[in-house]
């Protein structure tokens, strides 16, 4: 049963590396970014739990900002996809401009919140 | 061929922008109705500020364009809930100061000299305009610009929205209700483009509503409840990611942003819905991505992997969580909230919550009342964002069930009922005028044709052409008359040359009999019209009272009381700046308003132990009364009493809830002490509690003198006790009906033990029957 679970296992992750390996370039440079901002928050939490959260508004602004921006970064994913069927009329220049756009607002409220 | 193209597609530009002309003629119009129909109040009374919450939201407008937004921001406010006082800048929603402050300063920069009184006064007329072209924009969103036009005219109009933001009624709902449906629209239009762009002046409109209103956790619980719909129901796209992730954390930042909210936006109960819903749409959102990119067999691999592992991180997770939410007594959940739920907790707990007039059930003629023809317009409305169902108009469908629970729960609510109600009626109308005005002219087509079918000749391609051309100039005129100005609707041209196609075209179109449609049409317009005449009715006679000033008619004419004003009046010229003032909290903010003294307590009631305080005062005996008052330094006291005139919300009335509140607080006051068969009374069979109490002998103090009989018109009866002396306090107003009377707590005197012998002095000149304290240990006499 576990030998069965753990071959499924391998199988799964071999098809899902070349299933991933197919998506251009800039896709992936966009996951990139993506990762590394979850990165930042996973040791943004972890640092609260060690010391303490103190001054609470810059731990959550800090937070948000990462959390806020890779799920701005997955819209702009979404967007700039040309598998994706719904977008195909935008053209990515737009998607990317709206992000910078959206970046600016989310940075521009953590700045205020971050004290 | 080409040329009748062309000449089909001039045809249809000149429409289009005939139709847009006419749409924003139209707007134009709904925008002056909404402004003009909530100016009743202001012509039949006078350009001031009603009831009690505005009378504070004008005050604190007044400190901000004196002193500028960095004191605002950090103002300590001393002259009220002394000896507390309160932190203004983390206690109020800062939205509609803030709007009518930055109005008044565009003004004024401009040179147009308004007092901040007008511009406090005509701000909610001015957004209500706004409102109405924002349900405009959001009915356009869910069916199309006819059915946007009839929304925002049904809500121009609608009973509910004009009762609170009538021109004087400065409170939170006038910029409200604005915020709510614009920032609906907002995230309808990001639902429906998949624009980032949108998403984000979605979160700022977001922004502008928690600045507004505490009614904001309704948008932030609606909407995950709307994303979980779509996702359940398997219409889960790219698009409702896009609408919904980054509104979820822009919108928790701005929130935390305003003071008032603050760290609540993380830490309660109402908010975890939206972080729940983001984790499920994260969760979706990757399995559509893995599903996309595995093939199917290797995907039902990952899925029963996953689904184990995921389990029971899941199941220690949700543990924790409810460990975490359940150390808490009410479950994260703050008290109205709570109340909104369970609609028997605030009776239950909060006294103070439940005797809030603002918060009891409606009762189902308020309904009739408050959205008239719309209540049974709805019903029809959802069924027609059935046909067919989209994003949007499953979030229009969710919005109106959840607002009809929660209108049944609190009265006050009904006023967001009515943005869900009008968008539902304008669909239902405008689908129904859609359908008749189609059948009419489809119909009308048939009966000129079917003349030569009767006859027997076939109709070739080319007559029935010329037939149509020749039928349209004469027709156009009929249906012009027929079809009302509102619609825009696309025109279908079918060809109809035999009788099958017909019959067959007739069936897909849903053509009804051309003397039914006819008679509907008429009908609608009939409804209509009751609609207007009930509205227009409502706002002039039932809505406008200021309730500051109060009229009433007689055989002499129009009489006016005024006597609030005039006892604000006196303390503000008679009293010093520094006394302090007590009454019940209902006069707290018109008090440090217009008499400019500071008070015990006020409407913001967020102290139950204080108010409870000046509750257990009102209902204690005088000397317990003047020992509470004297230790918060109370100088004066003021009371409300209609007995003289028969004005029904007066102090008397609202005694039960100081017996309820203090009793809640303080286990002294009992409130059997003051029923008599489960009743109230201050008449003759009055317990003796109630008979002495300070409230009692506040209100009709020499009030026997008025008519010889003391007969309180509010009550119907005359009153138990009728004749007797204030040892404690003295009074030194009354204004001209007796509406309010103030009084003045007595010093002690400086020597306790004294001469037994009565003194003589202005107030004590004859020694009342009644009283049970001895005479001789008694130092006040």
């Amino acid at each position: 049963m576990a030998r069965t679970t753990t071959k499924d296992a391998q199988a799964l992750f071999q098809s899902l590396r070349s299933a991933y390996a197919s998506t251009p370039t800039n896709l992936k440079i966009i996951d990139l970014y993506v990762m590394f901002a979850v990165f930042t928050a996973l040791i943004q939490v972890a640092y609260m739990a060690i010391v303490g959260s103190f001054p609470f508004n810059s731990f959550l602004s800090g937070l948000l900002s990462c959390v806020g921006t890779a799920v701005l970064a997955v819209c702009l994913r979404i967007q700039v996809n040309k598998e994706n069927k719904e977008f195909k009329d935008l053209p990515p220049e737009r998607a990317f401009a709206d992000f910078v756009l959206c970046n600016l607002v989310l940075h521009l409220v953590i700045m205020n919140f971050l004290g | 061929m080409a040329a009748i193209e062309n000449g089909k597609k001039e045809e249809s530009v000149l429409r289009t922008a005939f139709g847009n002309v006419l749409s924003f003629f139209i707007l134009l119009l709904i925008g002056i109705l909404a402004f003009s129909i909530r100016l009743f109040s202001v012509i039949k009374y006078e350009s001031v500020i009603h009831e009690f919450d505005p009378y504070f939201n004008y005050r604190v407008t007044q400190f901000l364009t004196k002193n500028g937004i960095y004191d605002f921001w950090n103002w300590f406010d001393d002259r009220t809930w002394y000896p507390l006082g309160r932190v203004i800048g983390g206690t109020v929603y800062p939205g509609l100061t803030l709007t009518a402050g930055t109005l008044w300063w565009i003004l004024n920069s401009l040179n147009i000299p308004l007092s901040v009184e007008t511009v406090c006064v005509f701000t909610a007329p001015i957004f209500s305009a706004n409102a109405a072209w924002a349900t405009y924009l959001l009915t356009k969103e869910v069916k199309g610009t006819g059915a946007g036009l009839t929304a925002a005219a049904l809500l121009a109009m609608v009973p509910s929205y004009i009762s609170r933001s009538v021109a004087g009624s400065y409170d939170n709902e006038a910029v409200a209700i604005f915020a709510l449906i614009f920032t609906f629209y907002l995230y309808i239009k990001t639902l429906n483009t998949g624009s980032l762009f949108y998403a984000t002046l979605n979160a700022l409109a977001y922004f502008y509503m928690v600045c507004s209103w505490g009614g904001y956790t309704f948008i932030i619980n609606l909407i995950p409840m709307h994303a979980l719909l779509c996702i359940v129901t398997g219409r889960y796209s790219s698009r409702l990611y896009i609408a919904y992730a980054p509104l979820v954390v822009l919108g928790t930042l701005l929130a935390a942003l305003v003071p008032v909210v603050g760290f609540n936006a993380v830490m309660t109960s109402e908010h975890f819905a939206s972080f729940l819903v983001f984790i499920i749409i994260h969760v979706v959102a990757l399995v559509y991505y893995i599903k996309g990119i595995l093939s199917p067999k290797m995907f039902k691999v990952a899925v029963t992997l996953i689904v184990s592992a995921g389990l029971a991180v899941c199941g220690a997770v949700m543990a924790v969580l409810i460990a975490m939410v359940a150390t808490s007594p009410t479950k994260g959940w703050s008290g109205r909230s709570l109340s909104l739920l369970d609609p028997t907790y605030a009776s239950k707990y909060i006294p103070i919550i439940a005797s809030v007039s603002e918060h009891q059930p409606p009762t189902w003629p308020s309904y009739f009342m408050d959205i008239n023809v719309l209540a049974f317009l709805v019903p029809a409305g959802i069924i027609a964002c059935f046909l067919p169902l989209s994003d949007a108009s499953s979030f229009v469908v969710l919005y109106i069930v959840t607002s009809v629970y929660f209108s049944g729960v609190m009265v006050r609510l009904m006023l967001v009922l009515a943005p869900a109600a009008c968008i539902m009626s304008g669909i239902a109308l405008s689908e129904a005028f859609s359908v008749f005005t189609r059948s009419i002219k489809f119909q009308l087509l048939n009966l000129l044709q079917s003349k030569k079918i009767d006859a027997g000749e076939t109709i070739t391609t080319d007559s029935a052409v010329t037939q149509t051309d020749a039928a349209k100039p004469a027709k156009s005129e009929g249906i012009v008359k027929e079809r009302p100005s509102k619609k825009n609707k696309k025109k279908e041209k079918e060809p109809v040359e035999k009788a099958t196609v017909r019959s067959r075209i007739q069936k897909k179109l849903l053509v009804l009999p051309l003397e039914a449609s006819v008679i509907a049409i008429l009908l609608l317009v009939l409804l209509g019209a009751f609609y207007v005449v009930h509205c227009v009715w409502a706002a002039a006679e039932a809505y406008s009272a200021p309730s500051i000033v109060l009229t009433s008619r007689t055989r002499d004419g129009l009489h006016v009381f005024d006597d609030f004003r005039e006892a604000y009046a006196w303390l503000r010229h008679n009293t010093d700046v520094d006394d302090k003032v007590a009454s019940w909290w209902d006069y707290g903010y018109q008090t440090t308003a217009m008499a400019n003294r500071t008070v015990i307590v006020d409407n913001n009631t967020w102290n139950n132990t204080h108010i409870a305080t000046v509750g257990t005062a009102m209902s204690s005996p005088e000397k317990a009364a003047w020992e509470i008052f004297n230790s918060l330094d109370v100088k004066y006291v003021l009371v409300v009493f209609g007995g003289l005139v028969g004005y029904p919300s007066d102090d008397i009335n609202k005694f039960l809830w100081m017996v309820r509140i203090g009793g809640g607080v303080f286990p002294h006051i009992k409130e059997p002490d003051y029923l008599r068969d489960g009743q109230y009374r201050i008449d003759s069979q009055a317990t003796p509690t109630m008979l002495n109490c300070l409230m009692y002998k506040l209100s009709y103090y020499r009030f026997v003198e008025t008519d010889g009989q003391a007969f309180d018109r509010v009550r119907q009866t005359e009153i138990g006790r009728k004749h007797f002396k204030l040892t404690h306090f003295e009074e030194v107003f009354t204004t001209h009906h007796w509406m309010v009377r103030i009084y003045k707590l007595k010093p002690p005197k400086n020597r306790i033990r004294g001469k037994t012998k009565r003194t003589k002095s202005q107030k004590s000149s004859a020694t009342a029957s009644m009283k049970r304290s001895s005479r001789k240990r008694n130092p006040w006499q």
